[in-house]
């Protein structure tokens, strides 16, 4: 079971790790700063297997890997969001983290219990259950390969 | 089957007859990665490969933190140098300039498909590139293997109409569509951005436009190649590269520019854009003219010329960072710099300024930046209770001037 952390439309990855922090390389590091300015309690209340849940458009902005880097290093492990910004969505597919699209995202309210279940949401908190988009068998593939570079060095090198 | 410009680079890229919607493995023909992004995709490249794929092909600008302005990124500088040398990659070392600005001026050619691990890569369409914004684990696979996977966008069609008023420039266009069409409106999308009006723009002013396409969630933007082209990169445009009469766009949007008032975006939102007369008079503490937006030849000269024989206010700091080596060369033959630098600004080296927010020139809580750069999102550019505001490097100048926000004199 994990807590559902809510968050707006048009979460920049300069609010998830800014730029001062990218200087650090290390998902360890990266997660003692992240939505500093956003949210300030996050980085010291969040539990390993929260779920971050968003609005339209996560993770717009810069192409820094820090920003999934951070949100791993800080044990979430999955994003749910209305959509995703495409390079923050790649960095994620290539790192490993979940990034779930969900027209339905908006009915989670933060604190909610939620877990993923059978390619679907379950909000315990409101006994409710929403629906995953599919995602595409190409992207697919590469998640299987475990990110990008297992991938490439299987099929390609 | 009728194609649009980026299904046609797509399909030669891949060797596959691709349309809006397919994936495919496509072959890159130049990969950037800067001083931020190039120290994750060297740690990814190193777990899977010994040698990179073309050397020729790859370009490490260190630009972000340049000159390291930490022992954290001195030491990215010195892996990343390391590395350049012993892979026989070309490196721009610190002072060289922003990698956008040093990819348009050296290497990108119309028709080829590049990425950068950057998100404004997307500025190299203004030469009829597909250029598109990556992480740094795609970089790694890229320095590998050579090829990244792609979705074919679909594509939204911009047709700009009208010749802009005085002291109205590229920026302000851009930040209209930033208005029109909304930071998610073209998530995943292309603009292909065309008609008299980006015709009669210099390549400089087209990179503006182009630059800001990733603000509107943009794959990519790109502008078809002619003689202005031809003349910049020095290379013939390949005469494929044109979008089929029939193509398909998912949107078409239009936009007569000829009324446009100078657009300023309103913190902490690039869409959030209001003509200059709803928030003129803001008081401001700083002023950044620069970045890969607005940093380029014609935006210092915009600048000077609003400036010359007057002084920038004492309330004010004013940051001016010209985009590379040569337009720092350039506008100091022109008497731009000298006039900016009389009038009280500071000059700094080449390189991306206070744009990222990682380097010099931050905001304080409480304070109030204008930048010529293509970001205000909280914290962005400093504190997290600092306001950026986003403007032309026209009135950026006209502001420094006067201490708060305002319109540059002239013909509105």
């Amino acid at each position: 079971m994990s807590r559902a952390w809510k968050f707006g439309d048009d979460i920049s990855t300069d609010a998830i790790i800014p730029g001062r922090y990218l200087t650090m390389n290390t998902p360890e590091e990266l997660a003692e700063y992240v939505f500093e300015s956003e949210r300030n309690e996050f980085a010291s209340e969040v539990e390993k297997g929260d779920i971050i849940v968003a609005g339209e458009n996560f993770g717009c902005g810069s192409s820094r890997e820090h920003a999934p880097l951070a949100i791993k290093g800080a044990g979430v492990d999955t994003v749910i969001a209305k959509s995703f910004a495409r390079i923050f969505f790649r960095n994620s597919i290539n790192l490993g983290l979940m990034v779930a699209i969900s027209d339905e995202a908006d009915k989670i309210e933060d604190g909610d219990e939620i877990e993923i279940k059978d390619n679907k949401i379950v909000n315990k908190t409101k006994n409710e259950s929403y629906n995953i988009e599919k995602a595409p068998s190409f992207i697919e593939n590469i998640v299987q390969h475990n990110g990008l570079l297992k991938y490439v060095e299987k099929e390609m090198l | 089957m009728p194609k649009t410009i980026v299904e046609k680079i797509l399909s030669k890229s891949s060797g596959k007859d691709l349309k809006a919607g397919d994936y495919a493995f496509a072959d890159i023909d130049l990969a950037m990665a800067n001083d931020i992004t190039a120290p994750l995709a060297v740690e990814g490249f190193q777990q899977i490969a010994d040698k990179v794929w073309d050397p020729n092909k790859i370009y490490i600008p260190l630009d972000h933190q340049a000159p390291a302005d930490s022992i954290n990124a001195a030491e990215n500088h010195k892996k990343l140098r390391e590395f350049a040398r012993e892979q026989g990659i070309k490196l721009y070392d610190v002072g060289e300039g922003v990698c956008h600005q040093l990819m348009l001026e050296n290497h990108v050619e119309p028709g080829q498909l590049v990425i950068g691990a950057d998100s404004h890569t997307c500025t190299y369409g203004a030469v009829g590139a597909f250029a598109t914004g990556v992480g740094s684990t795609d970089m790694a696979a890229a320095f590998a293997t050579g090829k990244l996977w792609f979705k074919v966008p679909q594509t939204i069609k911009i047709n700009l109409t009208g010749q802009t008023k005085q002291n109205v420039s590229a920026k302000d266009i851009i930040l209209k569509l930033c208005k029109k069409i909304e930071a998610d409106g073209a998530l995943y999308k292309a603009l292909e951005i065309t008609g008299p009006t980006t015709k009669n723009l210099t390549i400089p002013s087209r990179a503006t436009l182009t630059n800001m396409a990733i603000e509107m969630g943009a794959k990519t933007a790109i502008i078809q190649p002619d003689k202005k082209t031809e003349e910049y990169t020095g290379v013939e445009a390949p005469e494929w590269l044109y979008s089929d009469p029939d193509a398909d766009y998912v949107q078409e949007i239009e936009l007569d520019v000829s009324s446009l008032e100078p657009q300023i975006a309103v913190p902490h939102q690039v869409d959030n854009v209001h003509d200059i007369t709803e928030v003129e008079g803001t008081k401001i503490d700083q002023v950044f003219i620069g970045s890969c937006t607005n940093g380029r030849l014609e935006d210092l000269e915009a600048a000077a010329k609003v400036v010359k024989g007057r002084s920038f206010s004492e309330d004010v700091r004013v940051i001016v960072v010209p985009a590379s080596r040569d337009v720092y060369n350039k506008a100091e033959e022109k008497g731009f710099l000298k006039t900016l630098f009389e009038a009280g600004a500071v000059v700094e080296a080449p390189c991306c300024g206070p744009c990222m927010g990682g380097s010099f020139g931050l905001l304080a809580g409480g304070e109030v930046g204008l930048a010529t750069s293509n970001r205000n999102f909280r914290g962005r550019e400093g504190s997290p209770d600092a306001e950026v505001y986003l403007s032309s490097p026209e009135v950026a100048a006209e502001s420094g001037i006067q201490g708060k926000i305002a319109k540059p004199r002239g013909d509105f």
